[in-house]
């Protein structure tokens, strides 16, 4: 073989390896990581599978937080204000823009009980700011509101 | 009044780039004389007419001229003033008028170098940026008019700049980084000229090589900036969160970090030119993309901008356009860039090679991570998110293959290098990192054994680099500067390595409920809660945490972190406490207040975190130092002695 053909095929298995083995650790690495989002209908009817990390999202409700006195442990329940909710339990900092009624999305596990174990708890840094994830719910929301009262303009 | 000269300064701009690029890309028959200072000229227009616009935009905010619907959005009476020019690019509208500026200067230098280059390329390079800038200005002045007026309806006041924004760091973190992002449309203009003018040679790479450094050291510098500010902004103590916003900027670091390196290949050894090509256009292509990304609110991050369909389709489509166009010039004019160059495999061309692979690798994955949430939801209606630990998985074992091909870079020669040569690598230097490393992570709790390759590696670099320096010093006095500079970004890329292994493994994370007088362990430091006063801002009210922190050799500092409510928007926002050192960063926040006087409190002990940055400032700086080294310059005086001695001869 001539050295540039070597040097070729060197090059040749060279990138070959590379590339099946990014792919391989690709897929490993997604089927580890891929967090599915769930609204709180699905959370509540079953749809969304137990003891896997997921992501849920919603509303918190009003008047739903509840802090332990001696801990860092707070429940609260997340609801789409169409009759869907439920409770998560976290232990830790809540984000600056925790508030009830806000719009936020916990990242856990789903008990068998039904109760969401919370890692982490997400509200984003702006206040008018929505989560993609949840634009489709407050549409909805706003759509059903929207057309219970009507305007007297119209 | 004003507003309305900003607008019309945007419109003559967005004219004058049109013109140019007209007068730039028309195809050689039909050139006119003095095409190239018809070009220059209208560069030097576009970046006067847009400095006004800008300047316009600056004087809305300074003025608190709030019938101007950005100004209200984005400003407040009460906001200070050096918040006040900041937030002229605190959002979409005046932040993309911030690139607008951005791309003018860089058109504007670059035109100012002109006789650095052959005309015909030259005016290729500048019809290429007025096309882009074009297109930046059609997107600004169609679909997000920063003067847009609110007439009649005038708020009495501006709703306040994001908190967040309120910030040294959002200052100069924007700036810094659209350098970088916009100054990657250099090399980009240098590739379609040179498939235009048919000249994919070593000379062009040479040209190209400057401005990729200065556009690689500005994203550098950006990115790094930007993961400091969240570090202390946040009030969460990360530093890198693979948000989809981050990952928007590395993409085109990682593919200009192979430009840079293949650049440098094309330019000694003739070689790898259509990879090249391929690179510049990918580097500003991924700018474009991270753009889109941010501006286009497809993808949750802490950095989207308000969402906008219209916005985000005219992105994809100039993406499109951009890419496909560049693509399609490349595929006619770059298949016969084939160059008969051998290599042997203990080459540095080889090893470049790696490093290119590698970088390109570890660029699909995070453009995967980041962008395949988006195609799921297209295909099923599904929506997930792909976890942190996706992208560890992929970068930690990437970086230290890299850093491996790192060592070997100043060892080698190019074409083909004698193993005699290597031998001190292997057999001086890497006992001694092995030696250094292991007596390093013994002393690391827990040990990980990815850490221990970490700091080897990282070691194994300074040495090998240290050594080189000194051979080569007693060889020739006086090295080049594009020598230092590769030295400082290489000795860089260790630091930051081994600032991540660390920071990553051997920091102390405690969540804590404090009560007034309470005590906590931070490690071997003991951190005592004093209480919360509340303390006046500009434009806030905070309540300040008093921390004493004493630590185990009896050196004791006090942590004031506050949780400040802004008195216009009232959003509240941390920010942190922190002690700041070369080896350890204390770090103290405020959660949320709990029954009886009793605070939720982050306490966070982090070793060598700020290597993080030193490191990405040292790979900056390299950078720089590149840029400045004398072959660049020579250029320009041997161009004007040939010309000195044509016009005597004459």
């Amino acid at each position: 073989m001539n050295p540039k053909r070597k040097s070729r095929l060197y090059l040749a298995v060279f990138l070959l390896v590379a590339v099946s083995g990014t792919t391989a650790a690709l897929m490993v690495a997604m089927e580890q990581n891929i967090n599915m989002f769930y609204p709180p209908d699905q959370v509540v009817d079953g749809t969304a599978p137990v003891e896997r990390t997921i992501r849920a999202g919603g509303m918190v409700k009003d008047g739903s937080v509840n802090r332990d006195p001696d801990s860092l442990a707070v429940e609260f329940t997340i609801t789409d204000h169409m009759g869907s909710e439920f409770v998560v339990a976290f232990t830790g900092i809540l984000p600056d823009l925790f508030r009830e009624g806000q719009g936020i999305i916990v990242q856990g596990e789903l008990a068998e009980s039904g109760r969401f174990q919370a890692k982490e708890v997400l509200a984003k840094h702006d206040e008018n700011y929505m989560p993609p994830e949840l634009m489709d719910m407050a549409q909805e929301i706003e759509a059903q509101g929207a057309a219970k009262s009507s305007d007297p303009r119209t | 009044m004003i507003a309305e000269f900003g607008q019309v300064g945007l419109a003559l701009a967005g004219c004058l780039a049109l013109a140019a690029a007209i007068i730039g890309l028309m195809p050689r028959r039909m050139t006119l004389a003095g095409a190239s200072q018809g070009a220059v000229s209208m560069v030097v227009g576009q970046f006067v007419f847009i400095t006004v616009s800008f300047a316009a935009l600056v004087w809305c905010f300074v003025t608190d001229d709030f019938s101007v619907a950005y100004v209200a959005n984005h400003s407040n009476s009460l906001l200070p003033m050096q918040y006040k020019v900041s937030a002229v690019w605190g959002g979409h509208e005046g932040s993309f008028l911030l690139w607008i500026l951005i791309m003018c200067a860089w058109m504007l230098v670059l035109a100012l170098r002109g006789k650095n280059y052959p005309e015909g390329f030259f005016t290729r390079v500048l019809g290429c940026m007025s096309l882009l800038n074009l297109g930046f200005i059609c997107f600004a002045f169609f679909t997000s008019n920063p003067f847009e007026r609110l007439i009649p309806m005038t708020p009495a006041d501006g709703s306040d700049l994001n908190p967040l924004l309120q910030d040294f760091g959002l200052i100069v973190h924007p700036p810094l980084l659209y350098m970088g992002y916009v100054g990657l449309a250099v090399p980009f203009a240098f590739a379609v000229a040179a498939l235009m003018e048919n000249r994919v040679d070593a000379a062009w790479a040479r040209w190209s090589r400057p401005w990729t450094n200065f556009a690689w050291a500005f994203l550098t510098l950006g990115i790094a900036l930007g993961s400091w500010w969240a570090y202390y902004e946040l009030g969460w103590g990360g530093w890198w969160f693979w948000d989809p916003v981050e990952n928007a900027s590395f993409m085109p670091w990682l593919a200009a970090t192979a430009l840079i390196h293949s650049l440098a290949v094309t330019e000694k050894r003739g070689t790898f030119k259509s990879w090249t090509l391929l690179l510049a256009i990918a580097g500003f292509s991924l700018s474009l993309l991270g753009a889109f990304i941010v501006r286009s609110g497809v993808l949750t991050s802490v950095h989207a901008f308000a969402v906008d369909p219209q916005r985000g389709m005219y992105i994809l489509i100039f993406l499109a356009v951009v890419v496909g166009g560049s693509l399609t010039l490349y595929g006619l004019r770059a298949a016969g860039q084939r160059a008969y160059v051998g290599f042997s495999l203990m080459s540095r061309e080889f090893f470049m090679l790696v490093n290119n692979v590698i970088l390109v690798v570890s660029l699909a994955a995070v453009m995967w991570g980041t962008l395949s949430p988006i195609g799921y939801e297209a295909l099923t209606g599904d929506r997930i998110s792909i976890g942190v630990p996706f992208f560890n998985t992929f970068f930690v074992p990437l970086m230290l293959l890299l850093a491996l091909a790192v060592v070997m870079v100043p060892v080698l020669n190019w074409k083909r290098t004698p193993l005699q040569k290597l031998k001190s690598t292997f057999v001086q230097a890497l006992p001694v990192a092995f030696v250094l490393g292991g007596i390093w992570w013994f002393v690391t709790e827990p040990k990980y054994v990815s850490v221990l390759a970490a700091l080897v590696l990282a070691l194994w670099i300074v040495a090998t680099h240290a050594r080189d320096i000194w051979l080569r010093s007693r060889k020739s006095r006086g090295l080049p500067l594009a020598y230092w500079g590769m030295t400082t970004a290489h000795l860089g890329f260790a630091m930051s390595i081994i600032g991540i292994a660390i920071t990553a493994t051997q920091s102390i994370e405690e969540d804590v409920r404090m009560a007034p007088q309470d005590v906590s362990m931070l490690g071997t430091a003991e951190v005592r809660f004093l209480g919360v006063r509340t303390v006046d801002g500009p434009n806030y009210q905070a309540e300040q945490g008093v921390f004493v922190v004493t630590q185990a050799d009896g050196g004791s500092f006090e942590l004031r972190p506050e949780k400040r409510r802004y008195l216009a928007g009232g959003n509240v926002m941390t920010e942190a406490g922190i002690q700041a050192g070369f080896f350890a960063d204390t770090y103290v926040s405020l959660g949320e207040p709990l029954d009886g006087g009793a605070w939720a409190v982050r306490l966070h002990y982090k070793p060598l975190v700020r290597w993080v940055w030193l490191g990405a400032l040292l790979m900056a700086f390299g950078g720089g130092l590149a840029v400045m080294d004398k072959r660049y310059r020579r250029l320009t005086e041997r161009r004007t002695a040939t010309v000195a001695g044509a016009q005597s001869a004459a």
